[in-house]
């Protein structure tokens, strides 16, 4: 009881065992997951670094050979190192996402902390609009910019992020609700912290587990969503190497007998996303076991 | 107290409505340049055009009552005309809302029978059932749609031949067969979280005490399983296959391209891409009312399966 008197950092639940802990609860399909993750990052960095050969120089006449000679996955339609596309193609597929993911989150919590603090008619207003934001599917939106702005990466990540914040913003709010009723908040108050503070140094803090976790499933969520567009022809153009837009490419080469190209740079995908739903539900088991 | 919350609800349907109409009128004038170069895309038009084009939208009227009378158009069903194909938006959805129409119904059938008999399945049978139901929702959720098409198209398509890989097909039966891989594929990452949350459910239900009492009294597993467990455990069940079902509509865009079938979706993306803003504005206003309606339906249905919603906190 004591110790709520001087408060600099109330955190109740203190991380549980630090990294070790982490590694313990995550289990094996969480650290294949985050191994996976980890993989995906680094490409998105310097995946057109370690690109065997050149990823944008078409060679018509090399157009659907398969696995040969240093080319482990052979050509594309357009005679590309297909191994060599998917390297590079790594940093647009993953940075479409995480900019839906931030641009979403940064919304979503603010709102969310926002009508959770002031409660009341604020919260109503706020709660109402998000209820009429869901009525916006997420490729929708994105279909809907690109026809007005034209099609593009960036467009596209500015919609899913309107469309993805009203989720964000949902859970949250029922959190930050949960932590605002907390006895420390009332402690500060009474010591005169003023609201943002409390929301800033000490609410926002206590909510980074969940807010990770919605983090990272959003991110397979925005990475399929971003990729559909690409597919579409509305998100990132060709010849702009992208997962999405590979498939969208090479799909006539299935009918003609040579679906490899298109199916690696699905399996691409899928993997990815596999990866952050799986460490995405660790993360939340992890957030509810901590709240309890 | 029941019409308290009808009322609610339904209050907030039209409001949803009015705000996303808004929204899609409003896109005319987010774009860049002035409404007259967004709809006609971009293209050099004569003046006799470009007038018809000003008289028809109201151009020289306020904002607001240009909103108005396209909003009046639309609910009369006159949204506009194409610019590339010169036809009339409403004829032009009328044809292909069949088709999309079709897929989404065929997708959903395949989401609730494979979905909630795989999450019962595993919920009432645990070990080795549950386990590979678990699995393959974990992999299924993570295949988007158009990659899961490409798998299906070269699995049954080009290699075993059971199925056409692309268009619409002409009489009924053979409507169907075009449209059962793009079903599939529209169903498969949706199925997954049917079939968890019914698991989720299902093993809810059958751990509660007026089960336990059923059991104690010797009631037999299948009237057990039927009146006692899913009864109750249909209210979850319901709103999400419901949530499911109407996220359908946005996705069938994109499994329409990937088949190249002729339906709403495939054309509003056409439309987006040669910048028809009239089309993209009629069918996404279509898309949208669909799936606000089939949302409050949804909201509706779990008012009417659980009466301790309607009747709000007193009945808790």
């Amino acid at each position: 009881m004591s110790a709520m008197i001087e408060v600099p950092a109330a955190r109740i639940r203190p991380a549980a065992g630090g990294v070790a802990g982490l590694l313990r609860s995550a289990g094996i399909a969480g650290l294949v997951s985050a191994a996976a993750i980890a993989v995906a990052t680094v490409l998105a960095v310097i995946g057109p670094l370690v690109a065997p050969y050149n990823p944008d120089l078409p060679s018509l006449g090399l157009a659907w050979v398969g696995p040969s000679g240093g080319h482990l996955l052979g050509f594309d339609f357009e005679g590309r190192d297909v191994l060599s596309r998917l390297l590079a193609g790594a940093q647009s597929s993953m940075i479409g996402p995480l900019a839906v993911v931030i641009g979403a989150l940064a919304l979503g919590t603010a709102l969310a902390v926002l009508a959770a603090w002031r409660q009341g008619p604020l919260d109503s207003v706020i709660s109402a609009c998000l209820d009429i934001l869901f009525a916006f599917p997420g490729i929708l939106l994105a279909v809907l910019a690109a026809a007005v702005f034209g099609a593009g990466l960036t467009a596209a990540a500015i919609a899913l992020s309107i469309a993805y914040m009203p989720y964000v913003a949902r859970v949250l709010r029922g959190a930050a609700l949960k932590e605002r009723s907390q006895p420390y908040v009332a402690a500060l108050e009474v010591q005169g912290a003023s609201g943002t503070s409390i929301c800033l140094r000490h609410i926002v803090p206590n909510m980074m587990p969940l807010i990770v976790a919605q983090a990272t499933i959003m991110f397979g969520w925005a990475m399929v969503d971003l990729a559909a567009v690409s597919f579409l022809g509305l998100g990132v153009q060709p010849p702009a190497p992208n997962w999405g837009v590979m498939i969208s490419e090479n799909q006539p080469g299935i009918l003609q007998g040579y679906p490899l190209p298109a199916l690696a740079a699905g399996i691409c995908i899928v993997v990815v996303v596999i990866a952050f739903n799986i460490l995405g539900e660790r993360l939340f088991a992890r957030a509810q076991a901590a709240r309890r | 107290m029941r019409w308290r919350f009808l009322a609610r609800r339904l209050a907030m349907l039209v409001a949803s409505l009015l705000v996303a109409s808004f929204v899609i009128f409003g896109a005319l004038y987010l774009a860049p340049g002035n409404p007259i170069t967004a709809l006609s895309g971009g293209r050099a038009l004569p003046a006799a055009s470009l007038r018809v084009l000003e008289q028809r939208y109201h151009l020289n009227q306020p904002f607001l009552a240009q909103y108005w009378y396209w909003l009046d158009n639309a609910l009369h069903g006159n949204l506009g005309i194409s610019i590339t194909l010169q036809e009339n938006v409403s004829a032009v959805i009328a044809g292909r809302m069949w088709t999309t129409g079709g897929l989404v119904l065929y997708a959903a059938l395949i989401i609730l029978v494979v979905g909630i008999g795989s999450g019962i399945l595993a919920a009432l049978r645990p070990g080795i059932a549950d386990t590979s139901v678990l699995v393959t929702t974990a992999v299924s959720a993570a295949v988007p749609s158009f990659v899961a098409a490409i798998v299906l198209i070269t699995v049954f398509s080009v290699k075993l031949g059971w199925f056409p890989a692309l268009g619409n097909g002409t009489s009924l039966g053979s409507n169907v067969r075009h449209l059962t891989l793009p079903a599939i594929a529209l169903a498969l990452s949706s199925l997954a979280i049917v079939a968890r949350v019914t698991r989720a459910a299902v093993r809810e239900e059958a751990d509660r005490e007026h089960v336990q009492t059923a059991i104690s009294r010797g009631i037999p597993a299948r009237q057990l399983i039927r009146r006692h467990i899913l009864r109750n455990a249909a209210i979850p069940i319901t709103t999400v296959s419901g949530i499911t079902i109407a996220s359908l509509i946005a996705v069938a865009a994109v499994v329409e391209t990937a088949f190249s079938l002729n339906g709403l979706g495939a054309y509003l993306v056409q439309a987006a891409q040669s910048k028809d803003l009239a089309v993209v504005q009629g069918i996404s206003l279509v898309l949208v009312v669909a799936f606000v309606l089939i949302n409050a339906i949804v909201d509706l249905l779990y008012a009417l399966l659980d009466p301790r919603v309607a009747l709000g906190s007193r009945a808790q």
